[in-house]
Order: C-alpha cells, then structure tokens, then sequence
C-alpha cells in the first residue's frame, strides 16, 4: 500500500501530537502548582490562570483540529496575503490602537480579543519565506534574494524592537536556521558569529585598549603573509578593511547602538549575564539601577528555586519558593523553575529531553519532505522553538539574557498558546502530505 | 530543484543535541552539586525559622502565693530594609494610636542603632486593642511584624530587688561566656532571682518552622511541622518568704534609707528582704521600664542598690554578743565577769565614750550587754585578742579573724541573688600595713564595740543571729526552697549543708542569749518586748563618718536592730538598719519587733497599730543625702576624665577648671552640713 492510499489518520505525525499534548498538559499542571494552595476547596476556580489556561488548551486543540481538515494547499496560498494583513497589524500595534503592557507597546486590543500581532507575525513569516524559497523566480545563491529572504524576518523584527518588545523581536533571528538550511553561505555565519564575539570583546575590554589589540592583531597577520604581500596587494587591503571594519564596529557602532538602539535595561541586562557592572554612560535618563536590581533579582531567585530542588525534587505541590512567589513571572517566563523545584534534576532532565526529542523530530520530518516549501516551513518551526528553548531555559539557569519569551506549549498565556499550535499543527498537515509537491 | 545543502541538516541536529545537554550540565552543576549554595538561600528565604520562647518559670512565696507570674506582650518588631516606597506610615501609626513623628523618630534611631538589614522593636508592649487592630492589617505592612513575649508580671507588687527584672539580652553580655547560647532578642534576668536562677527560669526555647511567602506572610509549617519542637517552660521557683511579711516590711522601710531581713535561723531561708527606699516592682515591667532604670539609677536615695547585701555598715553594738561569743570561748571571762566602768574607757589614753556612767551598769557579762557597755566590751576584746594562751597580739588577732570568718564575716556569704558584698573584718596584714608592723590592742579596742574597721552587711548581721539563735550553726542564707518543687536541686545544694561555726559550748551560746533577753526585759531594747514570746535582740547606733574632701564629716548615726525570737526553738531571726536614723531602739527596733510579731502572730496586734501608721509615714532621709550624691557624682566624672586624660590642652584645662569646681562644691557641702545638721 503505497503512501497515498493510506488513510489519513495514519498519515499523520502522532509523535509530534503526543509530545504537543503533553508538554501542554505539563504547563497546565505547573501552573497549577504555582496557584494551587491546600485551602482551595474546589479545582475548577475560574478565576484561576490554570484554569484560563486549560480553556486556551482547548480553544487551541479545536484550532488544531480544524487546521488538520484543511486542504495543505491552502497554506502555500495565504503567504502573502497573511504577511501583509499581519505586516499592517504590527504597524497598527504602534499607533494608539495598540495597547501598552510594561512599557513595551506590542499589544493589539480588537475589542473582543488582546493579542500581540507580533506572535502572529512569526507564523506568517515562517510562511512566506518557505514560500519565497520556493517561488519559481527565486535564485537564493543571489544576494539579491538572499537579501530580500533576509528582509522578510528583519524588518517585522526592527519593528518589534520598536514596539519595545526585543525578547519577541530576537525571535525573528531563528529564521536564519531554515536559511541557513536552505544555502545561507557559511561566511555569513563566520561573519555573524565574529561579529557577535566582537560586540562581547567591546562589553568586556576598554575600548582604547581593544583598538591596539585589534591593530596588533592586523601588523601580526601582516607579517605573517609578508612573503604573499609581495606579490599581490590585495591581503593588504583585505586585513586592512577587515581591521577598519573592526575598529569602527567596536569604536563607533557598538557603544551607538547601546546608547541609541536599545534600552538602557536591555543593556544592563547584557552586562549582567556577562558579570560585569554597567559603565555609566550606557545607562539611559530616568532607568535607576533598581531595573538592573530586579532582573538580577529574577534570576538569582529563579536559581535558587531550580537549585532546591536537588535530584529528585521536593515533589508536586510542594515547591516552597514557587509557591509561595518568590520567583517572580513564574507563571510565564520563569515557568522552569517550578518543574526545577518540584522535579529536581531529573524532571528538569527530562523536560529537556522531551523538547530535543520534538527538535529531532521537526528535523527528521522536515528532511522527508518532497516538498521544499514544507522542508523550509519546517525548519522555521524547529528554529522558533529552538530559540525559545534555549533563551527560556537559559534565562532561568543564568546562561541567557533575562528577554521575556515563554516557554513553548508550556507557559501562560493565550496568544503563545495558540501560535505555536498553528505552527505545529500546520506543520503536521503539510506532513501528512510529504509526498504532494506543494509549491 | 537539486539539494546540494543536505548536510546542513546535520549539523542543524548536532546544535539541535548540544543545546540541551549543556543545559542539562547547567542544571546537574547547579541541582545536584549545588554549585552557589542556593539551596541554602532558599532554607533562608521560603522557611522561617521561629524562635517559640517559654514562659519563665513562675515564683512561689512560702504559702503558694504568687509572687511573680507571666503576661503575654506584644512588640512592634520592624525590618527597615524590606520597608517598600508604599509603606503606609500614617495607617499603621493610626492603628497604633502613635503620632507619626513619633514613629520616624523611632525608626530613625533604631536604624542608626541598628543598621538596615536587622529587625529592631520599635515599640514595645503595645496596647491590646493596638495589636488587635494591628494583627488584622498586618499583611498590609512588610518589614512590619508583631512579636509576642512573655512579661514579668510581679503579682504581689512587692520584692523588686529580690526577684529582679528582665530585659534584652546586651551585646556585651552576649559576648561573655555565662550568655554564650543566647541569641539577640533573648531576654535574660538581670538582677535578683531572675539572674541567679537564669538557667532554670527561662526553660527551653522550641523552634518552629514556617513557610512564608515572598511578602512575608505565613503559609503554614514548613514539613508539616515534623521538624519543630516544642518549648519546655521554665521550671517554677518556692521562695522561704512569706509574702505578707515582705509586703510589711517593704512599707515600713518606704522613705527610709536602710534594710530589714528575716531569715528562718533553722534553714537559712530568708523570710523578708526589704531595701529602703523600697519601690514599685511594677516600674520594672512595661514600655517605660528603661527609663524608670535610669531614673532610679540616678536617684540619689539609690533604690536599686540592694542595701541588705550591698551595704556595708560599722555593725555598732549589735556586734558585742559576738566579742562576748569569742571572749567566753577563749576563756578569758565568765558570766560573772564585770569591768568597772565609769562612763567611758580611759585604758588606752584616748577616752572611749559610754552612753552609761552608773555604778554597776557592767557589772556582768548580761548587764552589759542590756546596757550595751561599751567600755566592757573595748576592754573584753582585748582580753580576747591578748589572751597569754597566744604568742603576742598578732596570733590573738588572727584567731578573732578566724572566729569572725566562720560566723560568715568578712567574706560574700552566698546569698542566692547576685552582687554581694563581703563586708571587711581586718586582720594583722591590714594593721601591720596601717601601722607599720607596730601596733597593740589598744589601737583597735573599738573593734570589740563594733566601730573601726569591722563593716557587716545587714545579711550578715541576721545571719549572726541565727548563729546566736541556733547555738553554733548556720545555712547560707538563702531565697529557694526548691525547684520545681524539688527541694534537693543541685543548685540548690550549697544551702543544705549545716555550717557549724568554731564548736563554741552551747554554755556561752546560753550566757550571751541570757545577756540578748535581757536587752529587751530591761535593757535598751524594750521597744521589742511582746507579752507571750521571749525576743532576744541587740541595739545597736553605728556611728557614720564620712570622708568630704580629705576630711572626716560626723554624720546621723545608723539606727541598727538585731534580734531572734522565741528563744526557745527560734523561729525567726532579724537584722533591721536605718541609715542616719539615729538610736537603734527609735527606728530599727520597732520595725524588727513589728517583722516579729507579724510572722509569729500573722498579724499585729490592735495596741501596736499606731507603731506600724508611725512607722510607715516616717521619712527618714536627710537632706545631706542628695548633696552628698551630686559630691559622690562629680567624684566619679572626675576620675572617669582623669582617667580618659589626654595630651590636649583644652581637655587639661577642663580638668583644672572642673577640680577647682570640685574642691568649692565639697567646701560648700561641708559648710551646709555643718551649719545645718550640725556635725
């Protein structure tokens, strides 16, 4: 029986749906824990975000559901479309429609629904680069369309940053994986990567001093290659444009960039996780150090929540600091610690295996596909999800920057809740098709 | 389209795995190993470690009465530090009825006290209604919270020096070995009882274990409660003292400088220990009670010095039944024996003064005593210390030293409350210093009257008289019968041994009470005479000098009265004294006879009422007392900033100008007691 005579039920991906049900179940019970208190008289208090949350759970598996009896062909059609109507939202978030939450300006309020167009926009995104991939016309080894792939995922996140949301903004960057993928040449990643630990050489050496080693390092490699200078002038001008490049990286951008393009916390934050107190200059008007205080009170009582848990955990209901909110945001961005605290290691071990498992499979799923659009499509997902694992999960054991993105499936709230089911699901209808050329 | 980037999904899934097992070593570092002790910060934060203070231990008089019990108070305990920009000072000072400039003044000084990070009470003993109302907003205040404590509460309204008082444990103390295990915010008895019997009065602390949450807020126990224990109270206290006696004794020593004891001679249980001026104990509970402190500290009429023990007193001639006690052991006088006095002692040049120049008035050993001769005893005493059974008078002085450190002289008696004092008996290293090893009995016949350089405190005197009373045999005067009605505690031990005092015959014992009955059938005692019980008492009128300046200034003499009773199976011993009060049978005489009659009779009989009102309403306080006091006060800043002295000039000169103050103060001093008290 070949592959399109089965049935449709037997089509899809159920490992994927198993994982999906239960790291949904996990977060309802994890918030449960945080809520729950042994004075409750009944579980079903609808005032409760647990309970919020299982009704989300539903809305979201109904979603779900009607995802998977669609036609996967309307996927490959709605791209544009979908891009532009989510592009206008965004836009729309930053006029006074929006709505403010804690100084970031990302919500849209329609009246019967708040939500942050910025959270849609991912899946559009994901959609319409697989789609621009795959359009006819595309050459992506011409920087011209590797420009314009990269434009789709940067403009909407320069506009995040400006609606003051760089944790979502950030998100966007994990579409550079499916191009990545999909022939992104490696010297961009080298580029990319020097560039980033340039950044973290200018946060970590006075800057006077980097500018010698930086004009050191140009006259060693120079007098390394002194015999090839002789014959040719060109590594002369190419060490030399690198060491400009450098120098004005470090010297000029970098500091411009801390002072004018983010915001004095995001910058105290990045000083932070590195261990280093913020110079003054990078401190903006009106930010007290009492910001920089409360992330770093975050993380420190989110470590000491994960880290009381020990081996096997002090048990459901049981976490002392998560109960009893010493962690603040333990509902959304610092979920982590209440299964660090009530599972211990191994629970949390677990978690992290149960996400590698949904990441591996993504991959695998991602790799059968005839068609290139769902190959792509698939590889945003695994990317978003990767990036909200590690920056999540990083944030609470201290390795990442405290930038509020939640835990997939697993954190409170609605709108993540029901993206990232979409993403999936739609991920498992296109799946169900993986022998249809879908263009 | 060809797929020439296939292997990229390799790598893909190798960043894919890397990921989580680096987050998986992260957690493995931080769980299991425990890298940064945060498991530790989270026992700190989330569990609340509760120090559950027992009651002390309640104190019983004689008769079961209480003489001091607990009440439940509450303190306003504040953490500044967790106080947040939303605190709602002006509510909370409402709640608890304060004026809220009150409230930052408060605050700002326990901060500065303090610091930021340590709870400090800001007020403490709050009204009931305040911790009422305080209790059902609490959650509304954090770094605010409500500390219960246990209270003394001194049910009799009498014995503040005898039970003492409590208070915070001091950082000093709490440096010091005895206050090791205690932690701030310990209370510790400070004087009394409460510091003597500390280690069985405060019991033993419990701790419980709550969970609170990130607002302070309890949630509950932490484990269930599995890991708490609960507090033991301290163990109760039996006093020999019979509370209506104390209560007497205290009104009839108010507004009089001096003391009065009354101990049980069969047992050393002390029965009454009053100290005048006597003072509310309850002044020593409550929120005013450091400055109570400090205001009877400053007081010049010393309430809080516990005369009874503390003072030291020339004994007078209350000490002549114990020069006659030595004089009969040593042999070298009888009864019978009788010296020849004219009203004065002439033996040894210097005339001796004798209240008595009639023929015959020492005519034995209980006629001089009735008449308190002093002439027979300067002379009796020299008798004593010259005996020819001993080499020379140094060996004789000795052997009086001997006798007087076995009846408890000259030495802290032990006494079960702290700070006493040990009186001073001279011995021959002390004259051959005073008098360059050249010196006979002549230079300290006085001795033998109970002047020079004999001091007893008043515990010591009623101690001497249960010596008297028990024919040779003492217990160290004591407070505590038993505890927790154990009577054989081991603290308790010491005061159960018989201190049997230099095996003097029962005989002399007999021929100085036969001299001590006499005193009051027809002697100078007859104030302390009851119709159906024999007394047997001593006066005594020690005479006060004073050193002013380099001078020695006569002053009132003390007013003393030692007595026990029945002489038949004594009961009770007695040592009244009254500072500046002249005769010993005026005012120490019928307070030591009213302490008598009201624990042998349980009351005071009709005839004698007008003596108690006269009594109680004496105030015997001369106004040289506070002159002296501000003297004795300059004395002290003068030493103190002798001692601080320093190279700086502008600080010598204070010192010159302050000594000049000082020399024109004490003449001025000098100059109103003579004019006015004519001494």
């Amino acid at each position: 029986m070949s592959f399109k005579e089965k049935l449709f039920v037997e089509r899809i991906d159920w490992l994927v749906v198993f994982i999906y049900l239960l790291l949904c179940l996990i977060g309802i019970a994890c918030i449960f824990s945080v809520e729950h208190r042994s004075t409750d008289i009944t579980f079903f208090l609808m005032k409760q975000n647990y309970m919020k949350q299982i009704i989300f759970f539903g809305v979201s598996l109904l979603i779900g559901l009607i995802i998977l009896m669609l036609d996967s062909k309307i996927f490959t059609s709605i791209p544009f479309l979908g891009y532009t109507i989510g592009f206008f939202l965004l836009l729309l978030a930053l006029t006074p429609l929006g709505k403010g939450v804690k100084g970031s300006h990302s919500w849209l309020n329609l009246g019967f629904l708040t939500f942050q167009p910025g959270e849609l926009m991912k899946l559009f995104t994901a959609l319409t680069i697989a789609k621009f991939l795959t359009l006819q016309d595309t050459n992506f080894a011409t920087l011209k369309h590797r420009v314009i792939c990269a434009a789709f995922a940067i403009v909407p996140m320069l506009i995040i940053i400006l609606q003051n949301e760089t944790g979502l903004a950030l998100v966007y960057l994990s579409f550079f994986l499916a191009m990545y993928r999909e022939g992104l040449p490696n010297i961009v990643i080298v580029i990319g990567v020097s560039l980033l630990i340039l950044t973290l050489a200018t946060l970590l050496i006075p800057k006077t001093i980097l500018l010698y080693l930086l004009s050191g390092l140009a006259v060693f490699f120079l007098y390394l290659s002194r015999r090839q200078l002789r014959r040719s002038r060109e590594i002369l001008f190419l060490v030399g444009g690198i060491w400009l490049v450098g120098v004005i990286f470090s010297q000029a951008l970098v500091p411009f960039a801390f002072t004018h393009v983010l915001k004095g916390y995001q910058v105290q934050r990045i000083y932070t996780m590195i261990g280093q107190e913020t110079p003054a200059e990078y401190i903006g008007e009106g930010i007290d150090t009492k910001k920089q205080n409360a992330s770093e009170y975050n993380v420190s009582q989110s470590k000491i929540a994960i880290a009381s848990g020990g081996f096997f955990g002090k048990g459901f209901l049981n976490g002392t600091q998560t109960q009893y909110n010493w962690v603040p945001e333990q509902r959304t961005d610092f979920i982590f610690c209440t299964i660090g605290e009530q599972f211990g290691f191994f629970g949390s071990t677990i978690l992290v295996l149960i996400y590698m498992v949904l990441l591996l499979r993504i991959v695998s799923i991602a790799e059968r596909q005839r068609s290139q659009f769902s190959r792509i499509y698939a590889y945003c997902v695994s990317g978003i999800l990767f990036f909200h694992l590690a920056i999540n999960v990083g944030m609470t054991i201290g390795l990442a920057p405290v930038i509020g993105i939640p835990l997939p499936l697993i954190s409170y709230g609605g709108t993540s809740l029901v993206i990232f089911t979409v993403l999936i699901f739609i991920l498992i209808r296109l799946d169900a098709d993986r022998q249809m050329v879908l263009r | 389209m060809a797929d020439f980037t296939q292997n990229r999904s390799v790598f893909i899934k190798i960043v894919f795995i890397a990921l989580p097992l680096l987050i998986i070593i992260r957690l493995l570092f931080l769980q299991v190993f425990d890298i940064g002790n945060y498991k530790e910060a989270a026992l700190g934060q989330a569990v609340y470690i509760k120090k559950v203070y027992p009651p002390r231990g309640i104190i019983y008089d004689r008769k079961n009465k209480v003489l001091m019990n607990n009440s439940i108070v509450y303190d306003l305990v504040v953490e500044p530090k967790k106080i947040t920009s939303d605190f709602d000072t002006l509510f909370l000072c409402k709640l608890i009825n304060v004026p809220i400039e009150d409230f930052r003044f408060q605050l700002k000084k326990v901060i500065i006290k303090n610091g930021w990070q340590k709870p400090s009470a800001l007020f403490k003993n709050l009204s009931p209604i305040s911790v009422a109302r305080l209790q059902e907003n609490l959650y509304d205040f954090s770094g605010i919270d409500l500390i219960e404590h246990a209270e003394r509460n001194y049910h009799f309204g009498c014995g503040g020096t005898i039970l003492g008082y409590i208070n915070e444990v001091s950082e000093t103390q709490l440096k010091s070995d005895r206050y090791a295990d205690y932690q701030k915010g310990d209370y510790i008895g400070i004087n009394g009882l409460e510091n003597y019997y500390e280690d069985v009065l405060k019991g033993v602390p419990g701790v419980q274990y709550l969970l609170r949450d990130v607002k302070q807020r309890i949630q509950g126990a932490y484990k269930d409660g599995r890991l708490d224990s609960s507090a033991t109270p301290g163990k109760p206290l039996q006093l020999y003292l019979d509370a209506d006696l104390q209560k007497l004794t205290e009104e009839l020593m108010a507004n009089k400088l001096g003391s009065a004891v009354a101990i049980d001679p069969k047992t050393g249980g002390i029965l009454a220990f009053a100290n005048g001026p006597s003072f509310d104990p309850t002044l020593l509970t409550g929120a005013n009670k450091g400055a109570n402190l400090s205001k009877m500290l400053n007081d010049a009429t010393k309430p809080l010095f516990i005369r009874a023990i503390q003072a030291k007193y020339p004994p007078g001639s209350t000490f002549k039944p114990l020069t006659a006690l030595v004089a009969l052991d040593e042999g070298v006088i009888t009864p019978d024996y009788g010296y020849p006095c004219m009203g004065g002692y002439y033996a040894c040049g210097r005339r001796v003064a004798c209240t008595h120049s009639g023929h015959g008035h020492a005519s034995n050993l209980a006629l001089a005593i009735a008449n308190s001769c002093n002439a027979y005893f300067c002379h009796v005493f020299r008798l004593a210390i010259d005996s020819r059974k001993y080499e020379n008078v140094h060996i004789g002085l000795e052997r009086w030293h001997d006798y007087m450190t076995s009846f408890g002289l000259g030495h802290p008696i032990g006494v079960d409350i702290p700070h006493e004092n040990g009186g001073n008996i001279p011995d021959s290293n002390y004259f051959n210093r005073t008098y360059n090893d050249n010196w006979n009995s002549c230079n300290m016949a006085i001795l033998g009257m109970g002047q020079g350089e004999v001091e007893m405190t008043p515990m010591q005197m009623a101690n001497s008289m249960c010596i008297l009373a028990n024919k040779g045999y003492y217990y160290i005067p004591h407070f505590v019968k038993s505890i927790d009605a154990d009577p054989n505690h081991p603290l308790l031990k010491k005061y159960k041994e018989k201190k049997v005092v230099a095996h003097i015959a029962d005989s002399s014992f007999e021929y100085v009470i036969a001299g001590m009955q006499a005193v009051v059938d027809q002697g100078t005692g007859m104030i302390a005479k009851m119709p159906d019980v024999v007394v047997c008492a001593k006066t005594g009128t020690a005479q006060n000098e004073r050193m002013i300046n380099g001078q020695k200034v006569k002053l009132q003499n003390h007013s003393m009265f030692v007595a026990f009773a029945p002489r038949r199976d004594p009961k009770i011993a007695v040592a009244v004294c009254i500072e500046n009060a002249g005769y010993g049978a005026t005012w120490a005489g019928p307070i030591a006879s009213l302490m008598i009659e009201r624990y042998l009779k349980d009351s005071i009989s009709e005839k004698r009422q007008y003596l108690v009102k006269k009594m109680k309403d004496a105030k015997i306080i001369p106004n040289y007392t506070y002159i002296l006091d501000s003297l004795d006060k300059q004395m002290a800043r003068q030493k103190d900033l002798l001692k601080n002295r320093s190279k700086d000039s502008l600080k010598r000169d204070l010192i010159i100008k302050d000594s000049l103050s000082r020399r024109h103060d004490s003449l001025t001093a000098r100059y109103l007691i003579r004019k006015f008290y004519h001494y």
